[in-house]
């Protein structure tokens, strides 16, 4: 009888403790330190666990999982965990380009921008190759970016917003967290003695 | 002293249940917690879904992505870049327009298939998944 008690009282204490060092931890934290930092282990939940789908649909064993349709592709640190351009350069995915003549194919213009920055970051080199490998001019002209250069002023702010680039990265593409790949070009600038 | 004087408590029980069971406990009381992460850039589609009593829908990108450029939708289709912003509706698929242009039962599988699309928790609101938009407050 004693030993039972003894038990119980253990495992309620477990519990208790359990459910505080969760919350501190950032189960359900606001404050937790790293908020939207997914550790690796924990990024290819099964659709059936993802927080959006509802297990109970009937049917939801038919839906592919993201990780097995992932495995064959070049892989990146952010978004999906996939890197599309490098998976759509290697051949990896062949994506139609037209909806209505799915034999036409992309007609890339390799043209770069840079963009100075004002602060200490190296200056943004926006490649139009890798956009317009899937994306065609009045995706983004005029209504987003406006055809001439020095004439689309942004801050990360906007960014994060999601105006301009932050229409789709932050949402769709690579998210911002990915610096390097867009401020990719050094300044030059002289050593002052 | 024999065995049963000596060792009390806790250390009688059998180890393997006591390990076992305090594992359970811990799951329970949230120590390790399965994470619960949706896959980036899915769409969440409730325009319509909970006024109609029907899961709201899940748009993955990723799928589709591997499949088509972003063009073929965002451009020929017409679906604009944002989520919800088409303000699509059954009618609409049945139609043809919109996720109709695939969803047919020729291209993709036809709008028979409720669940396969409806397949969000209820009361989910529309939404990008994962999103790093920052949302200012309106005063």
């Amino acid at each position: 009888m004693k030993n039972a008690f003894q038990t119980i009282f253990l495992l309620t204490l477990i519990l208790i403790t359990g459910n505080h060092v969760s919350t501190a931890m950032g189960a359900d934290n606001p404050n937790a330190f790293n908020r939207l930092f997914i550790p690796p282990k924990d990024r290819d939940t099964s659709i059936k666990n993802d927080g959006i789908h509802d297990p109970a649909t009937p049917g939801l064993n038919l839906l592919q999982e993201p990780s097995s349709a992932f495995k064959p592709l070049a892989t990146s640190p952010a978004g999906n965990g996939v890197d599309w351009v490098k998976a759509l350069n290697k051949g990896q995915i062949k994506p139609i380009y037209d909806y209505r003549d799915s034999k036409k194919e992309a007609l890339p213009v390799d043209m770069n921008i840079v963009m100075e920055v004002k602060g200490s970051m190296p200056n943004v080199l926006f490649p139009h190759k890798q956009h317009t490998e899937i994306l065609e001019c009045a995706n983004c002209h005029d209504a987003i970016f406006t055809p001439k250069k020095g004439a689309n002023p942004m801050s990360m702010a906007d960014i994060m917003l999601g105006k301009k680039c932050g229409i789709c990265h932050g949402s769709v593409a690579f998210p911002v967290t990915e610096c390097r790949r867009c401020h990719s070009q050094n300044k030059h600038i002289k050593n002052k003695k | 002293m024999n065995n049963k004087q000596r060792y009390s408590g806790l250390s009688r029980l059998n180890p393997f249940l006591l390990s076992f069971s305090l594992c359970l406990v811990m799951v329970a009381g949230g120590f390790i917690s399965p994470a619960a992460h949706a896959q980036y850039g899915d769409i969440v589609l409730n325009n319509y879904s909970d006024k109609s009593g029907v899961r709201p829908v899940i748009f993955p990108h990723w799928f589709h992505r591997i499949r088509y450029s972003c063009k073929a939708c965002h451009s020929d289709i017409g679906f604009p870049f944002k989520a919800g912003g088409s303000k699509v509706n059954m009618l609409n698929i049945i139609n043809g327009e919109y996720c109709g242009a695939c969803h047919n039962g020729e291209i993709a599988w036809s709008v028979e298939n409720c669940d396969l699309c409806h397949s969000a928790k209820p009361h989910t609101p529309t939404q990008v998944i994962r999103s790093n938009v920052l949302k200012v407050p309106k005063k």
